[in-house]
């Protein structure tokens, strides 16, 4: 592992350099949050945030994505012929990224990527990509990623991880990826000892005050969970809106829909929710998820149960907060999460059962 | 069950619930966090159900018993004397840190942020609706928990709509097209809303489909438009809407103007009686027409 230096004066001439061979990518304020966008030539990332309010995951996977056109025009020799949508597939850089949202591209990239399955669309714009994480050494009072297995200064799903040391950035170089990008910018100053990081990172591990129990996730009975009787608490605020879902930077749900105007048609990869009652729909029009307790339910148990037993690499959720502070109802995931990690059916429940 | 709030696990948060058993009762609190509409859980219900109502919750009541969406006799209205909600987004976009926690008393909002205490006045963050809300006082009740307060006197309710309808159509045009630019088409707007309670919405109709799914702004707009004129003569201005957007938009400036050419043209604000029908369900000779050209 290699630890460059870069002086933070020295930052913006590297983007500059970094600019002619890769489109880049950060943070940037609108209004009163910050989102990720591509960054025009001497646009700097704003990297005094805490986190966007969206996650990131827009980049590998808009919430509208033609994927494949077509004509409809049978004059035209290819009418009825679908055909891929042109992407830019050249490389590109994500700069300043949380680890908790690095950690989420990876765990999404087990569902778009698997030996049997590829989603193209993912697959080619994660290729492309080279994330720069940047430690969090403000976490909020929301965050909780120290208990998903993930931190303020975890590694994975990063190529390159930038510590901020006041005057300088450390920059860890994780991936061959890390290393080609380094050595494009021109930061080739090695650092001194990584024991300077390792004071950050436990100053910032213990800035995160809320710790989430789901250590008997996977003992618990499926059924008896699914059963259990705090579903209709829990629900009874939630509207059933996407909120949820669509900040969550693990939630991978799409829907597939033709939009055709005159003759020009396309197909498009639309996220959809498990918060909506059309995610479910029959065309028959019988709804096997037809309340919305069984719907957040859904959401609950793919995250901390049926993810945790299909994989075995903990639960669907990096701790980044975003559904805990910006539901509308404030329903809680720590909270549920802790429900259902302590469950213990009631005995008159498994006398049903049999 | 009584439906009220209980104490949310953030600052200025508080979460709907539902009371069965009298030992819960301490669970529910009142304070300047429960800017969400309780009347959006009544919808359809069958059983018997007491319910925390404040000025636009007992508002949205009546206008759920006119659309027999709930029955008078079911419920048991415990209304609550409304001093405004505080507006979280604008108090969030004040401080630079993390707000770490709100109190209030007595007209003032402490707010901490870097273990630093902050004061500020209530009426100066107050939600926008909240600041020219005109009927704080529920306006149906069974119990009340308080003295009615002193409604506001002399507020200009129609300020921002005024300046939308002074634009031009190319500024109303870009001005409509930023303010949705942010939209995810989460829905929070509509299921937030106590109105919004038809069993399928038109942009979920799948047979045939009606509106494109994806964020083509066409789309976006479509949502919005229909949706505001589909609350025409029925929108109290209870403000949830607004307040459940992840991204911050004001769609509420669609409502009002629908709520101002219902007082306008017809004498109208919604949610006040359950003697007389909204006037978009009802049709008198002397109705203005003069919009027929």
């Amino acid at each position: 592992m290699t630890l460059v230096k870069i002086d933070k004066k020295q930052w913006a001439k590297g983007l500059e350099t970094l600019q002619k061979a890769y489109r880049l990518f950060g943070p940037s304020k609108e209004k009163d949050y910050f989102s990720f966008k591509t960054l025009e030539a001497g646009e700097q990332p704003e990297l005094g945030f805490s986190n966007s309010r969206l996650s990131p995951k827009a980049l590998l996977f808009p919430q509208s994505e033609a994927i494949i056109e077509y004509s409809l025009d049978e004059n035209a020799a290819d009418h009825h012929i679908m055909k891929p949508v042109e992407k830019d597939s050249s490389p590109r850089v994500v700069l300043g990224i949380r680890p908790c949202d690095a950690k989420a591209v990876n765990l999404v990239n087990m569902n778009f990527d698997t030996p049997e399955y590829q989603d193209p669309y993912w697959v080619e714009a994660l290729a492309a990509t080279t994330f720069v994480g940047l430690a969090c050494d403000e976490p909020r009072s929301t965050c909780f990623c120290t208990s998903t297995g993930c931190g303020p200064y975890n590694e994975e799903g990063l190529d390159l991880l930038l510590i901020d040391a006041d005057d300088n950035y450390l920059a860890k170089v994780l991936t061959d990826k890390g290393q080609a990008l380094v050595e494009a910018a021109g930061w080739n100053t090695p650092a001194g000892k990584a024991a300077e990081i390792e004071a950050r990172k436990a100053a910032a591990e213990a800035k995160i005050t809320t710790t989430v129990a789901m250590d008997n996730l996977k003992n618990q009975d499926l059924m008896e969970l699914h059963g259990a009787s705090f579903w209709e608490d829990i629900a009874f605020a939630c509207v059933n809106c996407g909120t949820c879902t669509f900040t969550c930077p693990t939630c991978w749900c799409f829907d597939l829909q033709d939009e055709v105007h005159g003759k020009a048609g396309k197909r498009m990869k639309n996220w959809d929710s498990c918060m909506f009652p059309l995610f479910t729909q029959h065309t028959t029009g019988h709804n096997p998820r037809g309340t919305k307790t069984q719907r957040l339910r859904q959401r609950f148990m793919h995250k901390l149960k049926y993810f945790v037993d299909k994989y075995d690499k903990g639960i669907m959720c990096v701790g980044c907060g975003r559904c805990v502070s910006q539901c509308p109802v404030n329903i809680d995931i720590r909270k549920v999460c802790d429900l259902m990690n302590s469950y213990k059916a009631a005995e008159t429940a498994c006398a049903v059962q049999e | 069950m009584v439906i009220g709030f209980r104490k949310g696990s953030m600052p200025m948060m508080n979460e709907p619930c539902f009371i069965k058993n009298a030992e819960d009762a301490a669970q529910l609190v009142w304070d300047s966090n429960c800017g969400i509409n309780l009347a959006n859980y009544l919808a359809n219900r069958k059983e018997k159900i007491g319910i925390i109502a404040k000025g636009c919750d007992s508002r949205n009541i009546v206008t759920h018993i006119i659309e027999n969406k709930i029955g008078r006799e079911q419920l048991v209205i415990i209304g609550v004397p409304c001093q405004g909600m505080i507006d979280k987004y604008k108090i969030n976009a004040m401080f630079d840190g993390e707000i770490q926690d709100v109190a209030e008393n007595d007209g003032k909002i402490t707010v901490t942020v870097n273990d630093k205490k902050n004061e500020l006045d209530k009426a100066d963050v107050l939600q926008k609706n909240c600041a020219v809300c005109a009927h704080r006082n529920p306006v149906i009740f069974d119990e009340m928990v308080a003295d009615p307060i002193e409604e506001q006197k002399g507020v200009d309710r129609y300020e921002d709509v005024r300046e939308i309808e002074a634009m031009s159509s190319e500024e109303k045009w870009n001005y409509f097209e930023e303010l949705l630019s942010p939209c995810i088409r989460c829905y929070a707007c509509r299921n937030a809303c106590p109105l919004c309670y038809c069993p399928t919405c038109f942009v979920d109709e799948a047979k045939p489909q009606w509106v494109g799914k994806g964020q083509d702004p066409s789309d976006v707009r479509t949502f919005h438009f229909l949706r505001a004129f589909h609350c025409g003569g029925r929108c109290t201005d209870c403000g949830a809407c607004e307040r459940a957007c992840p991204v911050g938009i004001n769609m509420r400036v669609f409502t009002k103007k629908l709520e101002k050419d219902s007082f306008e043209q017809f004498g109208w604000e919604a949610g006040l009686t359950l003697d007389e029908r909204p006037p978009l369900d009802t049709y008198r000779p002397d109705d203005p027409d003069d919009f027929i050209r």
